[in-house]
């Protein structure tokens, strides 16, 4: 339940976000989610692509500096209160959460969390009868 | 108006008779450096000459040349030649992989340091009749002690304030009625500006002399701080390796550093054949103390790229003058006043297992200050997906830097292989400071 999620480092300067897609895009690669984090220095631009390990390749090719990590999926009610539940499985293991970010494409929300221990928390959710969602699922999006 | 001259002797003294002083006193200080420096009688041996072969200033080119490299292979105290109780004085400037290049003083050589300030301070006007505010710092930096030195022995009223402490040297610049300001140009320019900005009407200051050196500034930066500050602004030179402060100084006609070259001998020599070029030419500046006990320095390079003039000053000092110092032939810094070579940059990146030696140097002035910038290349090796770890990556560097050599920088990760890399010679530095 593991999802290989790729983060890119960039510089603040327009036109590299754009770069970014446009390798993956020639490649054929798909992305499912993504999200940019930004400070006043630098950004980091993570994705989940439809294949981690040939984005990765490839964009590494293109000289960006990338790095794989474990996030999780989890598909949430798209309702009020429903999130804070989710975490709280989470706080009350004692996990934490380095970011998050998510949507809501119908009744349901999805959420990609980078916990600090990604397996742990999956045995959490599980536990707590959670939808977690697959790479696979995700890829369909 | 009769001009003041400290030590009208020597600072008028005929050329002729300059020379005579000059190679007596080479004699003596070639027969201490190889009777009790190790290193220079290897070096001189090695070349088949020994003192009987010094006789004149003729002479001079027949000895070995100094470098900075010299005194690191000797550190610290391997080319001082007396007994260290005889040493009452160490200073030290930062080097490259931390290790410091010491100078040591005898009682005498801070004797003769003291004389040389102070005919400094005598060219600038300076009396004592005045209060004199020594914003360069002290410490291991020879600037402060060697201004605090002069003035006392001038008399002025001296005022150990050190650097920094923008506000505190505004109050007692204010409170004590200071006349003199001695500090880098840099911090003069800032402090003007500063005066500005504060409650304090220039009008109530009393500030008339400023004495500004240990880093390079123009003409037109004299201009303009003399207009900001509404003094007069006088320029001094100086390395550690060869007293400090107090080399040479500008008297109040401006025409060229004179150099006390009773203490201190010049030569120019062309930094790529190591001939010596005649007075009037472009070439690297190389000095022999002649008088220093502690640390005797033989024809030691400067790498500052100046010319020589002869000639007597209409202040009527006959002491040889230097130009401005128009460049390095080397790649060194200097930024607030602190040397800074980019391979004292290269050997921290190359010490640290995060980063590759990739870097690139911005140095600027902001506010009349300089800045310091370094371009570091995050690796994919090194990436982490965590902004807190970049941030501590960044931070890590910057204090890595700051601890080997003193200055701040503000470091800069950029992508991998956006650094430029050119055939041969890389480009290390972009210096956006505008020296015209």
């Amino acid at each position: 339940m593991i999802i290989e999620q790729l983060s890119v480092f960039l510089e603040n300067r327009s036109g590299r976000l754009h770069e970014v897609f446009e390798i993956l895009g020639n490649a054929n690669i798909n992305v499912s989610a993504c999200s940019l984090a930004d400070t006043s220095e630098f950004g980091i631009l993570r994705l989940i692509p439809s294949d981690p390990s040939k984005a990765r390749e490839i964009l590494k090719k293109n000289l960006f500096s990338v790095n794989v990590s474990e996030v999780i999926s989890f598909a949430a009610p798209n309702s009020p209160g429903a999130l804070s539940r989710a975490l709280k499985i989470l706080a009350d293991a004692n996990i934490g959460i380095e970011y998050l970010y998510g949507f809501s494409p119908d009744d349901k929300s999805f959420i990609v969390v980078c916990p600090d221990d990604a397996k742990k928390a999956v045995e959490e959710f599980q536990k707590h009868e959670m939808e977690l969602i697959s790479a696979s699922d995700l890829y369909k999006f | 108006m009769e001009i003041s001259i400290w030590n009208r002797h020597f600072e008028t003294m005929p050329r002729e008779q300059m020379k005579n002083v000059q190679s007596e006193r080479l004699r003596e200080a070639v027969e201490r450096v190889y009777y009790n420096v190790p290193y220079y009688r290897a070096k001189m041996q090695e070349q088949g000459i020994g003192p009987e072969h010094i006789q004149s200033l003729e002479d001079l080119k027949l000895l070995p040349f100094t470098t900075k490299q010299d005194l690191r292979d000797n550190y610290p105290f391997g080319l001082f030649a007396l007994p260290m109780s005889e040493i009452i004085r160490l200073h030290a400037s930062s080097g490259t992989t931390g290790r410091p290049t010491v100078v040591g003083y005898s009682r005498r050589d801070i004797a003769v340091w003291s004389e040389v300030m102070a005919r400094t301070l005598t060219a600038a006007g300076v009396t004592n009749n005045d209060f004199i505010q020594i914003a360069y710092g002290y410490g291991l930096f020879t600037g402060g002690l060697g201004l605090h030195y002069g003035g006392e022995k001038v008399g002025a009223s001296v005022i150990p304030i050190s650097g920094g402490n923008t506000r505190k040297q505004l109050q007692l610049m204010n409170d004590f009625g200071s006349t003199v300001l001695a500090c880098t140009p840099s911090y003069a320019s800032y402090l003007a500006e500063a005066i500005d900005e504060s409650e304090i009407d220039r009008a109530d200051l009393k500030l008339r002399v400023g004495i500004f050196g240990a880093e390079p500034w123009t003409d037109n930066m004299r201009k303009e701080i003399e207009k900001k500050l509404k003094i007069k602004a006088f320029d001094i030179y100086g390395l550690s390796e060869i007293i400090g402060p107090g080399v040479s100084f500008d008297c109040e006609y401006q025409n060229g550093l004179h150099i006390n070259e009773d203490h201190f001998i010049p030569e120019i020599i062309d930094p790529e054949t190591l001939e010596v070029l005649p007075a009037g030419e472009l070439g690297e500046l190389v000095f022999t103390t002649v008088t220093k006990e502690g640390l005797p320095i033989i024809r030691y390079r400067t790498r500052d790229l100046t010319r020589l003039h002869t000639g007597i000053c209409k202040c009527g000092r006959t002491l040889v003058r230097m130009e401005k110092c128009t460049g390095r032939s080397d790649d060194m810094l200097i930024i607030r006043g602190v040397n800074l070579f980019p391979s004292q940059i290269e050997s921290v990146l190359l010490e640290m297992d995060e980063t590759t030696p990739h870097y690139l140097l911005v140095v600027d002035r902001v506010n009349n200050l300089d800045t310091l910038e370094l371009h570091v290349e995050v690796e994919d090796r090194f990436y982490q997906d965590k902004i807190s770890e970049l941030q501590n990556l960044g931070k890590k560097i910057k204090n890595q830097i700051e601890s080997t050599i003193g200055l701040s920088v503000n470091v800069k990760l950029v992508e991998p292989k956006t650094i430029e890399r050119s055939e041969g010679k890389a480009k290390r530095v972009i210096d956006k400071r505008k020296l015209k």
